[in-house]
């Protein structure tokens, strides 16, 4: 009898098959008003706990700042959310109904998180408009790319962002012509063409010179309340000039979280990082 | 409106199809209307060799797009030419008939000598030209299709990816060279006799395989330059700048990969197509690596990254290989090896490099 049910469940009549149902979830709903939750996440490398037992929670339209010393996990957490790195356990969901651990990288970026490296990477051989062309939002299956043409609309917003990232000027120039910090504000500029929800920075400023610093802090600044950002810095003095709430990891957990001035006086934080 | 503007800043491609129209004009002249033993008379052997080269060209050009711009060393893309030319063959074969030495109404020589009672189920077909005209671009499609899919979706990249081509060839001159295969071993597949119904010994025949060449060539350019000068051609060359990065700007990268890996293997395989009926023969020794290498030499010689350049490498190192084999034997593989070197220390742009414009970009 054990074979027969088991083949009248699969043909009854009312049933719709998994891989029937249309995929949804893809849309972004932040009602609640927590853009990323990442719950209990553990990730080891070779029994080192990167990550252990993580929670954090990233308001809508946030600029959050998150510090800690080498190691503390800030590069591996990032690269969770963006489905570099899977973690052995633990939940994590961009907006409530997106489960980021189901996505692989190109999805996650469709969903609407982007990410900037520690390193700059922009495609050096191709021009600085290219490289926002192709960054920005878009069908991008390989036949729509094949025959895809800009419309007037499109190059207003890559105008609209080479004023934003003060690269108006080098607009024909080659990527791999730009200085160090004009890598970095093109990077972002490439992010903010995906025009991601979610943008993930990391360390935006290092080798940058006082002014260049200063210049990106007015840019995130400016970003903040459209987009959520997250910053991942070392350096302090940037960090109290952006952030309105931070996060300090330690050793793959969250140490403290709230103002600057609340953290730097918490004296676990001052012992393991700030008391240096 | 987007081929035109493809072909606008394109200056070594204009110059290219320029020539390549010029040579085709001037050699139909010189060979059809002026009479043998004029002293302007172009010899129709000279015009296969043409087209040889041409042939040889449009497989430099299929290298030239998946290495040049999506930076994957495909060390391997003989294979494809040979399936290509395999497949034309098979054709060919059939179009014998019972022509054959052992007069068989059916079965090609090879099998009679083998002593097989019917024709294998993978020959048939062959005898209808549209089935074979299909199948020159499915079988090699299918096959990079296939290797590509396991190949990138494991993300399989760089010298690794070289090898696995490499032994793909190699794994596939082995089976050719068996008799079982049912491919004639390594006599291969000769003595052809008509094609689409004309003699191939026929000097009409033979002007018109070398326009053919021509004009596949031609069209693979455009199309090949459609693809790079198109925002997708800005990817693939982003792919292999930064591929992490082009993931995480939300291209699927595996994909973009895989499609332009099949078309590129497609080109390969018409190229070993119209390459078959003009020198007459196709054996495993076309699967060797060692050919597919050369193939690369072309391309580097030439200038990667230009399209053009791989035309022009092609056909300039396959004249001389001409010239030297025929005049300097001994000479030849020396002078193969070190024209890569050379290449490589002194001209890492290629040929085209000295003309100040190959960054491939389009």
């Amino acid at each position: 009898m054990k074979p027969l049910d088991t083949l009248r469940e699969q043909v009854r009549r009312d049933r719709v098959f998994d891989f029937m149902v249309p995929k949804t979830g893809l849309e972004l709903d932040v009602s609640h008003g927590t853009i990323l939750y990442l719950e209990g996440l553990t990730v080891s490398f070779d029994g080192f706990k990167a990550i252990d037992d993580l929670n954090l929670y990233v308001g809508a339209g946030e600029l959050r700042c998150i510090i800690g010393p080498n190691g503390a996990g800030k590069t591996t957490m990032m690269d969770i959310v963006t489905g570099k790195t899977r973690p052995d356990q633990g939940s994590a969901w961009f907006g409530q109904r997106i489960d980021l651990l189901r996505l692989n990288e190109s999805e996650i970026a469709e969903a609407g998180i982007g990410r900037k490296f520690q390193k700059p990477t922009v495609f050096e051989q191709h021009s600085v408009f290219e490289n926002l062309e192709m960054a920005m939002a878009g069908d991008k299956r390989v036949w729509p790319t094949l025959y895809a043409r800009l419309n007037g609309e499109q190059r207003d917003r890559i105008d609209q962002v080479l004023d934003l990232i003060g690269l108006a000027d080098a607009r024909r120039e080659r990527a791999g012509a730009l200085s160090h910090g004009q890598k970095q504000w093109l990077e972002i500029g490439m992010l903010l063409m995906q025009n991601p929800k979610l943008l993930l920075v990391d360390e935006p400023v290092a080798g940058m010179t006082h002014q260049e610093m200063d210049r990106t802090a007015e840019l995130l600044n400016s970003l903040a309340g459209q987009h959520t950002v997250v910053v991942v810095e070392h350096d302090m003095d940037f960090v109290r000039s952006i952030a309105n709430t931070v996060t300090v990891l330690h050793q793959g957990r969250v140490l403290a979280e709230g103002s600057m001035e609340q953290v730097q006086n918490d004296p676990r934080v001052v012992e393991v990082y700030l008391g240096e | 409106m987007g081929l035109f503007s493809a072909m606008r800043g394109d200056r070594g491609g204009q110059l290219l199809l320029a020539v390549l129209a010029l040579v085709t004009v001037l050699v139909l002249v010189l060979n059809l209307l002026v009479p043998a033993g004029h002293p302007l008379h172009f010899p129709t052997y000279t015009v296969t060799l043409l087209g040889k080269y041409l042939t040889y060209a449009l497989l430099a050009l299929s290298v030239d797009l998946v290495w040049g711009y999506l930076g994957i060393l495909s060390l391997g893309h003989g294979a494809f030419f040979a399936l290509g030319g395999y497949v034309m063959g098979m054709y060919l074969m059939r179009q014998i008939g019972d022509r054959g030495v052992y007069g068989h109404p059916i079965l090609p020589d090879f099998m009679v000598f083998l002593d097989w009672e019917r024709l294998p189920w993978f020959w048939s077909g062959f005898d209808q030209a549209w089935f074979a005209l299909i199948m020159v671009a499915l079988v090699p499609g299918v096959l990079a299709f296939v290797f590509g899919w396991l190949a990138f979706r494991s993300r399989v990249t760089g010298v690794y990816l070289s090898i696995i081509t490499q032994a793909l060839t190699y794994a596939l001159m082995l089976a050719f060279f068996r008799n079982e295969m049912g491919f004639g071993g390594n006599n291969g597949l000769t003595d052809f006799k008509d094609i689409f119904g004309f003699n191939l010994q026929s000097d009409g025949t033979r002007v018109g395989l070398f326009v053919a060449s021509a004009v596949a060539l031609a069209l693979a350019y455009l199309s090949c330059r459609y693809i790079v000068a198109s925002r997708l051609g800005r990817v693939v060359v982003a792919i292999r700048d930064a591929e992490d990065r082009t993931r995480f700007l939300g291209y699927r990268v595996e994909r973009v990969k895989l499609w332009v890996f099949t078309y590129s293997a497609i080109l390969a395989g018409v190229a070993g197509a119209l390459y078959v009926p003009q020198v007459g023969i196709i054996n495993p020794t076309e699967f060797s690596p060692l050919n597919s290498i050369e193939i690369v030499v072309w391309v580097a010689v030439g200038g990667r990254g230009t399209l053009y350049g791989a035309v022009a490498g092609a056909v300039l190192v396959n004249y001389a290989k001409s010239y030297l084999t025929g005049a300097l034997p001994e000479v030849w593989l020396f002078a193969l090896g070190g024209l890569f070197v050379g290449a490589t220390m002194f001209l890492p742009r290629g040929l085209v490099g000295l003309l100040g414009r190959s960054e491939a970009r389009p």
